[in-house]
């Protein structure tokens, strides 16, 4: 890569902050290869939000793990590209990703008690996190911990920040995670499941804090819920994920007031919702999950699709591929538009 | 301390006689410290609760973690010890039966818990576990314990041949339904279930809220659903209570609860509920509780929620507000009552003058 | 933490003193209730033809025909302050800690104890030393390594390890290293009378290594899973995210919390092999405790193995206590609670 290839090489090394290309993450097991994650795309600039919904075993944290290299070597397949800032992380060194994970990119998890080590302090954390990019002393470190607990809003930071995990709350424990995470000041922020282990009312704050932080830091956010109230909340953009797949992708209205896949409307009706009239009957999605080493052929929702015999065989045989129709809202689905837009007009609206 | 109803309970709307009820109900978890592991102090988990359930009927109780609505649901099956008050079920006492006198109870009255895997042992096939009730009861169901596990499978959405599988062979929403099944081998009056859907995933969710549904309608089943997830909640729910640090704070029809919250905590919790709708998010009006739930250990005085309630006076942190019909049918224990008319907030306040002169006099 | 302290303390000399009565009964007051008098006691520390007279006379020398009640006190106020004994020919003082004197050779119990325990202690601080740092070590590189050749072997070795008997092991490197090749001592020598470290360590690298390969191997398989668990668990996960280096990853995230669990077992170990290494004192002739423990026994000379029994019971009490302190530094969670 010389200086002289470096216009062309702009969008070959990606057009977006980051510029995710047909990710495919595999797993090979005794019982056969578990696709995890089976060919996705997407980008995402920098002050945008992304979210990144599906059930367990839709591939949406492994799909989060393997942007950060958390994968074990070895243990996982993957293929594609991940272009963080122009820089391909899926062929780059281990070393190199990372001296970049925490400090051009970070994650926060779901159970924040279990994702703090129980012996060492909050504030050794932190501080851990600081130094390990940036060289500065202890003093130095801590006072930036102190501040970064500030704020997150953690009341006293200067006495918490010699606390230990146990000592703090649910929410306080989410706050110290995300002070942790940003502690370097990183471009990306991974938030997976960040608020399902919290109350409600901390729920709440710790989205508010989210939110502020993010136009605060002016980073990109991919927020990663089984939760479509939480995107809702969130995110500027929404990828829904089945089995490996990103099903529908489009922006938030999109998403909520004109959603194509009917897995997409099956999660809308299958929620009960609180600021709408209440329905006598829910609207489940018939089936379980497939498992990721027997992906239905063809549509891989096809079993549990109430509109598959609708396209004369091509949903048990043929994937849909993920095709934009129009304004960047992208569909994997046989149907016609027509027939999408009779059967969201005529069968899901009106049972919302 | 208990709470005063100025009102008689029959200006609740009817809706069955009552199956099951409860009052001034309290459990203390002692917590022993010290050289000689002396009594220190008290996690007050549930702190004096009185609520009836009337047959038929889906009340639930809803809070967040701390509140003390799993250890009301360990209460009410008597999974635990009540440290005081009274459970009346069917009209007799059943506060503190011996484990003996307990067995035709634990017929009547089942629970259906949270995580559908840790309560299904793992060496035992489905026939077993869903027949276990029936061995541990020592009843002989008509036509055989096989068959009769059988229809229950069927019944629940499962297939009959899974009777000789084990329950890592299926996932989360089917393992429920086993669960479920169990429960109702012996045919329960009262089933308490424990957040029987937030360890499922969203489509799943549905079909088990749904096979609840037709359950109750099916067998006549009253259920007390315990949970943190308010939309489920209205969904289920004909009743629900509102539970802050061991206390009830709200208790009414789930209309009247969800359109007209009275209490501030509840109030609260139904604008911290986030909605998958782009539009509205900006329209809310949002209340955002600041800090923590506080220790049960210490709970703050008199109203347990003015610690972080926005519309907190003196009186809330001197006298305790009494679970206070204020509306038919909506119980509120707070001295400023939300979308209350004049004339009920003024019920409210006086209610909270006679508690105090009350308490001034026994002082 | 200071209450906590206390009452440990107190629970441990509770528990020592139930290990005392439980001892004393069962050498002197289960023989008792088979029927057994007190001359019949007596009669085993005499020659063998000693008369019944000369029989009686030791029973009463020896106290056995006194309740056990004033034999137990005896025995537990010559711990605390020593006593009076009576040999036969005059009365000696014999002071605090008196665990009593031989039936047999009418030594005082606690000079031999004392001559002992450094044999003792040098074997087992030199073995835990040895199996410490091989069995932790190669449990993380195993537990690292997951299901590679490396792996696999170590593992073979371990479970080997674990299997073969310390004689088993002791006579068959004795046969090679020391009669064969010559390179250690033979054994039945006192280390302590060595002249200088490394006589003394000459003397006991053959019972070091081959006591060490037991506990190794048991620490390794430990060690392993115990690795594994933890770098599973989401903080490693977390700690990774940051950007930490693996081995900083590995060494101060994985291993602290893998490691917790085995310094219970440690300190319980090295409590047990303080009390004497009965096997591999035996199998390479040192005079340490379990040795001693084996003699008396032989003997039946109940005032020593009740000595060991007691000495054997403090360390394991004494270990278990510093255990559950150390605990406490090493796990804030068990610290403020």
């Amino acid at each position: 890569m010389t200086e002289s290839q470096a216009p062309v090489q702009r969008i070959e090394r990606g057009e977006a902050f980051l510029d995710v290309r047909d990710l495919k993450v595999h797993f090979p097991t005794d019982d056969g290869v578990v696709k995890s994650v089976d060919g996705i795309s997407f980008q995402l600039e920098r002050g945008k939000t992304l979210g990144i919904v599906g059930e367990s075993g839709s591939g949406k944290s492994v799909t989060s793990l393997s942007i950060m290299g958390l994968h074990k070597a070895g243990s996982a397949k993957i293929t594609g590209e991940v272009f963080l800032d122009g820089q391909d992380l899926i062929s780059s060194s281990a070393e190199e990703v990372r001296k970049l994970r925490g400090k051009r990119m970070a994650m926060i998890f779901q159970d924040p008690l279990s994702a703090m080590h129980p012996f060492y302090t909050v504030g050794h954390q932190i501080i851990e996190a600081y130094r390990v990019h940036n060289d500065v002393s202890k003093q130095v470190a801590r006072k930036h911990a102190i501040a970064m607990l500030d704020r997150v809003g953690i009341p006293q930071p200067d006495k918490r920040v010699d606390a230990y995990p146990h000592q703090f709350s649910g929410g306080m424990r989410q706050r110290a995670m995300i002070a942790m995470a940003l502690s370097c000041d990183p471009d990306l922020l991974i938030a997976d499941e960040p608020t399902t282990a919290l109350d409600v009312t901390v729920q709440a704050q710790i989205l508010d804090l989210i939110r502020d932080l993010q136009s605060e830091f002016n980073s990109a956010v991919i927020i990663i819920t089984h939760d479509l109230g939480v995107v809702a909340e969130l995110a500027d953009d929404i990828q829904v994920m089945y089995a490996g797949r990103a099903i529908e992708y489009g922006n938030a209205d999109d998403i909520f007031e004109r959603p194509q896949h009917p897995y997409t409307w099956g999660l809308l009706g299958s929620m009960p919702r609180i600021d709408r009239e209440r329905t006598e009957r829910l609207i489940p999605i018939k089936g379980s999950p497939p498992s990721l080493i027997n992906v239905p052929t063809g549509c891989p929702f096809n079993p549990r699709c109430n509109y598959a015999h609708l396209n004369g065989g091509s949903s048990e045989t043929e994937r849909p591929e993920l095709l934009d129709i129009g304004d960047g809202h992208k569909v994997a689905c046989h149907l016609s538009p027509e027939q999408r837009r009779t059967a969201w007009e005529t069968d899901i609206l009106p049972k919302l | 301390m208990t709470t005063a109803n100025t009102e008689p309970a029959s200006a609740l709307p009817k809706l069955g006689e009552e199956l099951l009820s409860v009052q001034g109900l309290v459990k203390h978890f002692p917590i022993r410290k010290g050289l000689l592991q002396r009594q220190s102090g008290a996690v007050q988990a549930v702190d004096g609760l009185d609520f009836s359930v009337r047959k038929g009927e889906t009340l639930s109780l809803v809070g967040e973690s701390g509140c003390g609505k799993t250890t009301t649901g360990r209460l009410l099956t008597r999974l635990l010890e009540p440290t005081a008050g009274k459970i009346v079920f069917e009209g007799h006492d059943v506060t503190h039966l011996s484990e003996g006198k307990m067995r035709p109870l634990r017929r009547d009255i089942q629970m259906i818990f949270q995580d559908p895997y840790g309560s299904l042992n793992p060496r035992h096939t489905v026939g077993k576990i869903v027949g276990a009730p029936y061995r541990l009861q020592g009843v002989k169901p008509e036509g055989g314990v096989k068959k009769t596990v059988q229809e229950l499978l069927e019944l629940v959405g499962l297939s009959p041949e899974h009777y000789n599988r084990y329950p890592h062979e299926f996932s989360g929403g089917q393992r429920q339904r086993i669960g479920i099944a169990r429960t109702l081998a012996l045919r329960p009056k009262l089933i308490v279930a424990d957040e029987p859907v937030s360890a499922l995933d969203v489509s799943i969710q549905a079909q088990v809220v749904n096979l609840l549904e037709d359950l109750q309608t099916e067998f006549d089943l009253t259920y007390v659903m315990i949970a943190h997830d308010l939309s489920v909640v209205r969904h289920v729910s004909d009743r629900v209570a509102v539970m802050y640090l061991g206390k009830i704070v709200e208790l009414a029809d789930r209309v009247s609860l969800y359109e007209k919250p009275m209490h501030p905590y509840t109030l609260a919790l139904l604008s911290a509920v986030p909605i998958p709708d782009t539009k509205r998010k900006t329209q809310r009006e949002r209340i955002r509780l600041q800090g923590d739930v506080p220790s049960p250990i210490n709970p703050p005085p008199a109203c347990r929620f003015h610690t972080r309630c926005w519309k907190a006076q003196d009186i809330c942190k001197t006298i305790a507000p009494p679970l206070l019909e204020i509306a038919p049918g909506h119980q509120s224990a707070c001295h400023f009552p939300e979308n209350a008319t004049e004339e009920q907030a003024a019920r409210a306040l006086k209610a909270a003058e006679q508690v105090g002169t009350a308490d001034a006099t026994r002082v | 933490m200071f209450a906590y302290l206390v009452r440990r303390v107190i629970g441990a000399v509770v528990l020592l003193f139930i290990v005392t009565a439980v001892t004393f009964s069962i050498f002197f007051l289960v023989p008792k209730l088979g029927g057994a008098s007190a001359d019949d006691l007596a009669s085993r520390y005499v020659g063998k033809s000693a008369g019944a007279e000369q029989i009686h006379e030791t029973a009463v020398r020896l106290g056995f025909t006194d309740p056990l009640y004033e034999q137990y006190g005896r025995f537990l106020k010559g711990l605390f302050v020593g006593q009076e004994y009576n040999y036969g020919p005059a009365t000696e003082h014999c002071p605090a800690p008196c665990f009593g004197y031989s039936f047999l050779t009418q030594q005082p119990v606690w000079p031999d104890l004392v001559d002992r325990l450094p044999v003792t202690a040098s074997l087992a601080f030199g073995a835990a030393f040895i199996w410490l740092v091989t069995g932790v070590g190669t449990g993380i590189v195993s537990a690292l390594r997951r299901g590679s050749a490396l792996d696999r072997s170590l593992m073979s070795v371990a479970l080997a390890g674990v299997s073969l008997p310390i004689f088993f092991t002791g006579l068959l490197s004795l046969s090679i290293f020391s009669y064969g090749l010559g390179w250690t001592a033979q054994g039945g020598t006192n280390p302590m009378d060595a002249a200088n470290p490394a006589w003394w360590a000459y003397d006991l690298i053959l019972p070091w290594v081959t006591l060490a390969f037991l506990y190794a191997a048991a620490y390794a398989r430990l060690t392993r899973a115990g690795m594994l668990e933890t770098m599973n668990e989401d903080f490693v996960r977390t700690a990774r995210a940051k950007g930490l280096t693996e081995r900083t990853v590995v060494m101060k995230h994985g291993l602290r919390s893998a490691l917790t669990p085995i310094l219970t077992i440690f300190g319980l170990d090295l409590g047990l092999l303080l009390g004497g290494a009965i096997l591999t004192e035996t199998t390479f002739s040192l005079p340490g405790i379990g040795q001693y423990a084996v003699i008396a026994l032989r003997a039946n000379d109940l005032p020593k193995v009740l000595g060991v029994t007691l000495v054997a019971a403090f360390f394991i009490v004494l270990a278990n206590l510093i255990v559950d302190l150390l605990y406490a530094v090493v796990d804030p969670r068990v610290r403020i609670s």
